[in-house]
């Protein structure tokens, strides 16, 4: 080996472009992507599904033949010397490959012999791997039984079985629980500052960007912004505000804020309405309409998030002829219209108050308790949310409560009954959007919506009228005749709202509604959810995005099938304020929550 | 009620037609049944290869083996001069069968002695030995009769005479094609129904479904009736086909046929959704459907004759739907009968789809996850 003057980068991209075709469509993944990640740091790779995250990783480990382009690991041609390139790499993809029957053990030996790892190297790194993970007390655990957040550390440590330059992490953190979630994030930062590795991670969670050295964002394929995240939060520096009024409730504020000139982004965060303004806008009370009360403006620092919305707003309007794109400042007086059919609905449910409630809910699957003994209201015209990890029991709870499960034990009411038993009418009074598309894929946007139509027994003039109101409400009418399995997927998830809210229902379930959407696409859901409460409508949630939490009013913390905590966003939140953390995030919360809990014994 | 069980319907003919894995499903199976059944599978024989082994080599053992070679049955391989090649040519199943006539053959049959014919049979396949072995007699008793006549002798004092019914050639299509009908109709009902309720719950769909005021009687008709139309569409087809293409004749009445056909598909469908509800994806409804469907094709008579079974199988098989429709496709078919000859098959068929529907139908809201 001859020395180097400058070492190359340990990922170089140029020109990256990657294509897949399928059933006589082209998808692009990727387009003239230019980059690099660099050793010793943390390169995120931030972005909704589809902006090509995966793509770029799968490219980088050598899984994809490049089509066009170069890339380069530590300067060796992926292209021309596969293996050579591999030889440096550790990669782990979004689902690790674990042998959930095997224990943990039998899992690293595994990987290590298929991975040439010599046994007299083994024990030492095997020791350093459990020690950082973890693991080590769950040696002889079946990776079947370990809890997701357990099983992505294990994952990592199968990767790490051979010592890599460069690790390529394929969402590593999604619907982790967040103590899990912190420790795989101080893991990886051991290994960058220790081992002077290059990670390039993945991830849909932009509070995630933070903490990385170097971000990419990527956005449809796009390179958007290569940057430094600290640099490019500050970017929002003097422009993000807490916004709240007497006398008037944070959904109507953020309502009004949102229609607003100069005004990038306003989200409800707790009780208060976040607002983010133009780059040298001045935002005042004097921009909105008269309010009954004064406005409290309140100065916060800036997110990763109030940055990267600014950019892709920015994109929307320069590409702006695009109808999949365009926002939609008249959502707000359609959904006006809509409270009209709603407030005219009479809603008789026995039991006051409590249109939802759950009194010692409990499921079990043979010896697993799933749910243990939940119990929560959720109270008319409320957004109510179950936030925890994968595995925490939200589903669970949510599909006993659809009627979808029967409980192990306790007592639940919908509406007045219990969906397993009652009537089949009594479920004309429920909307349901699961959490992945769930609708009929060979079927066009409109059979959809006929067929919904019709089992939701809409007859004729009103039949019609909702169908036509689908397909304009939801932007959906220029591609009313596409077959909904190829629609992108944020037409997919307002088809399925479209779908959920046919027939007007009183109650809403909502099933990781928003899982893998981009931020803006978040923020239209969830002005029409708004609204919909707004008009009478009551909402269940279950999220496993600490941010969408602040949109409910209230919530439940769900771990390990037990609730930790009910309440609203800012009363869970006032548990750990202390004056080293005046203003702790839901993860914060969490985070307390899950260590003050007692731990359940080893199931 | 029923425009929402049209709208059922309508979707669920539309993901199978718009589907083309599923639209496979609807023609290349029977297609391939019909190639494979229709012109491969026959218990006829046709041109076995045979070896003669003619030591008297007189005009009368020529007259015999020239009746072997005359028909289609059988075609002269090898003419051996010793029997030293007669194991080896059986051996490498070169030949099937070894006709050996004795040195002196001519000379008994004129000094009225019984004239020694040996028949050498391959009987590793023991089917096909049987079936050679027929053949080879029917022509040595025609020589022999022939032989009697033209020799001024008396004939044997007892003639066997045989008429068969139904099927006067014995033609094995005749008694073969009939039974793809019910065969074909099985494979594709069963796999268009029980893969249905697995894909939509593979794909969230029927949990979208459950939520929906749809009652579970709904969700039934709604699944069932696009199956019965395609399986009644399916066996139509196949009926069509036998008739125009293989000239099996049709000789009784059509609406005792579809009587029996409508009945079989509902009950293959009641099956096809417990199969379909029980399963939590496809894969396992595939495997599934072919765990019921091998079984009930060997227990149905379809290729041997259930007289055969044992008696505790033979009771078994009443509970194999496709053993009944055989019984009516084939009366049907061949013995020209009516409605009235199948009441015991109709009633159990009836029965069946009735009791698997209705687990179905349980099954669909209260399997336990």
């Amino acid at each position: 080996m001859s020395p180097e003057s400058e070492p190359p980068p340990a990922l170089r991209l140029e020109k990256v472009a990657h294509v897949f075709e399928a059933g006589g469509r082209t998808l692009t993944a990727l387009e003239g992507v230019t980059a690099r990640g660099e050793r010793g740091a943390v390169t995120g790779v931030i972005g909704p599904d589809g902006a090509g995250k995966t793509t770029l990783m799968r490219l980088a480990a050598g899984l994809l033949r490049l089509q066009s382009g170069r890339l380069e690991v530590f300067g060796v041609d992926v292209a021309r010397d596969p293996d050579g390139a591999r030889a440096h790499l550790g990669y782990m993809p979004q689902r690790f490959g674990l042998y959930e029957d095997l224990t943990v053990r039998e899992n690293l030996d595994l990987y290590a012999r298929l991975q040439n790892v010599a046994p007299a190297e083994r024990e030492a790194r095997d020791r350093e791997l459990l020690h950082m993970t973890g693991l080590a007390p769950f040696l002889d655990r079946l990776a079947g039984r370990l809890s997701g957040g357990m099983k992505q550390k294990l994952g990592l440590a199968c990767t790490l079985v051979r010592v890599p330059r460069i690790l390529l992490l394929d969402e590593p953190t999604v619907g982790v629980d967040p103590m899990s979630r912190r420790e795989l994030w101080e893991i990886v930062d051991h290994l960058v500052r220790a081992e002077q590795l290059a990670v390039i991670l993945s991830t849909a969670y932009l509070d995630e960007a933070e903490r990385c050295q170097h971000v990419l964002l990527l956005h449809q394929g796009h390179l958007v912004g290569a940057t430094d995240p600290a640099r490019f939060t500050a970017a929002a520096n003097g422009r993000s505000f807490h916004v709240s009024t007497p006398g008037l409730g944070k959904r109507q504020l953020q309502e009004r804020i949102a229609g607003v000139p100069g005004v990038v982004d306003a989200t409800i965060q707790g009780a208060f309405v976040r607002v983010v303004t133009e780059p040298g806008v001045q935002f005042s009370s004097t921009a909105l309409p008269p309010l009954s009360g004064p406005l409290h403006i309140v100065p916060v620092p800036p997110r990763f998030e109030d940055s990267f919305v600014t950019v892709l707003k920015s994109i929307r309007a320069s590409a702006g002829s695009q109808p999949v794109e365009h926002a939609h400042p008249d959502v707000p007086v359609r959904a006006a219209q809509t409270t009209v059919h709603t407030a005219a609905r009479t809603t008789v449910s026995p039991g006051g108050d409590a249109v939802i409630l759950a009194e010692q809910l409990t499921r079990r699957f043979g010896a697993f308790v799933a749910v243990d003994a939940v119990s929560f209201t959720v109270r008319r015209g409320e957004i109510f949310g179950l936030l925890g990890a994968n595995g925490a029991g939200k589903s669970t709870t949510f599909r006993m409560l659809c009627g979808l499960l029967p409980a192990s034990a306790g007592k639940l009411r919908v509406a007045g009954y219990d969906l397993r038993r009652a009537a089949a009418s009594a479920r004309g009074r429920i909307g349901y959007m699961a959490q992945k598309f769930s609708l009929y894929g060979d079927l066009s946007v409109v059979e959809n919506l006929r067929f919904f139509a019709s089992a939701y027994r809409l007859a004729e003039p009103r039949r019609r009228a909702r169908i036509a109101w689908a397909l304009e409400e939801f932007n959906l009418a220029t591609r009313s005749q596409d077959v909904s399995r190829e629609l992108p997927l944020g037409f997919k998830q307002r088809l399925g709202l479209a779908c959920a809210l046919m027939h007007e229902p009183d109650i809403l379930f909502l099933d990781e509604p928003t899982s893998g959407v981009d931020p803006l696409a978040r923020r239209e859901f969830w002005r029409r959810i708004n609204s919909l409460a707004e008009s009478g409508v009551t909402v269940l949630v279950t999220t496993h995005f600490m941010e969408e939490a602040e949109y409910c009013d209230r919530l439940a913390i769900l771990a390990q099938g037990r609730v930790l905590a009910t309440g609203d966003a800012e009363h869970i939140k006032d548990r750990v304020r202390s004056a080293a953390l005046p203003q702790p995030t839901m993860e914060d919360a969490f985070i307390a929550l899950l260590q003050a809990a007692p731990q359940p014994s080893a199931a | 009620m029923w425009r929402a069980v049209m709208a059922l319907i309508v979707k669920e003919l539309l993901a199978v037609l718009k589907d083309p894995r599923s639209r496979l499903v609807l023609v290349v199976p029977p297609l391939v049944q019909l190639i494979v059944f229709g012109y491969a599978a026959t218990f006829d024989l046709s041109r076995v290869p045979i070896a003669v082994y003619n030591q008297d080599g007189s005009a009368a053992s020529r007259a015999l083996v020239a009746r072997f070679l005359g028909t289609h049955v059988f075609r002269q391989v090898a003419l051996l001069e010793s029997t030293r090649r007669i194991t080896p040519l059986i051996d490498a199943r070169k030949v099937g069968l070894v006709l050996a006539i004795d040195r002196h053959f001519t000379r008994d049959l004129l000094t009225h002695r019984p004239a020694p014919v040996q028949l050498i049979v391959d009987g590793r396949d023991s089917n096909t030995a049987l079936i050679i072995l027929g053949y080879a007699n029917s022509i040595i008793t025609d020589f022999s009769l022939h032989w009697l006549r033209t020799h001024g002798e008396p004939p044997v004092p007892a003639l066997l005479h045989v008429r068969t019914r139904y099927n006067p050639q014995l033609a094995s299509r005749w008694f073969i094609v009939p039974g793809i009908v019910a065969l074909l109709t099985q494979v594709v009902t069963l796999l268009v129904v029980g893969l249905s309720v697995a894909r939509e719950r593979e794909l969230g769909t029927f949990d979208q479904l459950l939520v929906t005021p749809f009652r579970q009687i709904e969700i039934l008709l709604g699944k069932g009736i696009p199956g019965l139309l395609i399986g009644t569409i399916e066996a139509s087809a196949t009926i069509l086909v036998a008739v125009l293409w293989f000239h099996v004749p049709l000789r009784g009445s059509l609406i005792a046929l579809y009587l029996g056909i409508l009945l079989f598909v509902a009950s293959v469908i009641g099956i096809g959704l417990m199969i379909s509800s029980i399963a939590v994806t496809q894969q396992q409804a595939l495997l599934g459907a072919f765990l019921f469907m091998v079984p009930s094709i060997v227990l149905s008579g379809f290729a041997t004759p259930i007289s055969n079974m044992p008696p505790v199988i033979q009771a078994l098989t009443w509970l194999n739907p496709m053993r009944h429709i055989l019984v009516i496709v084939r009366g049907v078919f061949l013995e020209g009968s009516t409605a009235g000859a199948f009441v015991p098959e109709y009633a159990v068929m009836a029965a069946l789809a009735g009791l698997s529907l209705l687990a179905a139908g349980w099954l669909f809201r209260w399997r336990i996850y």
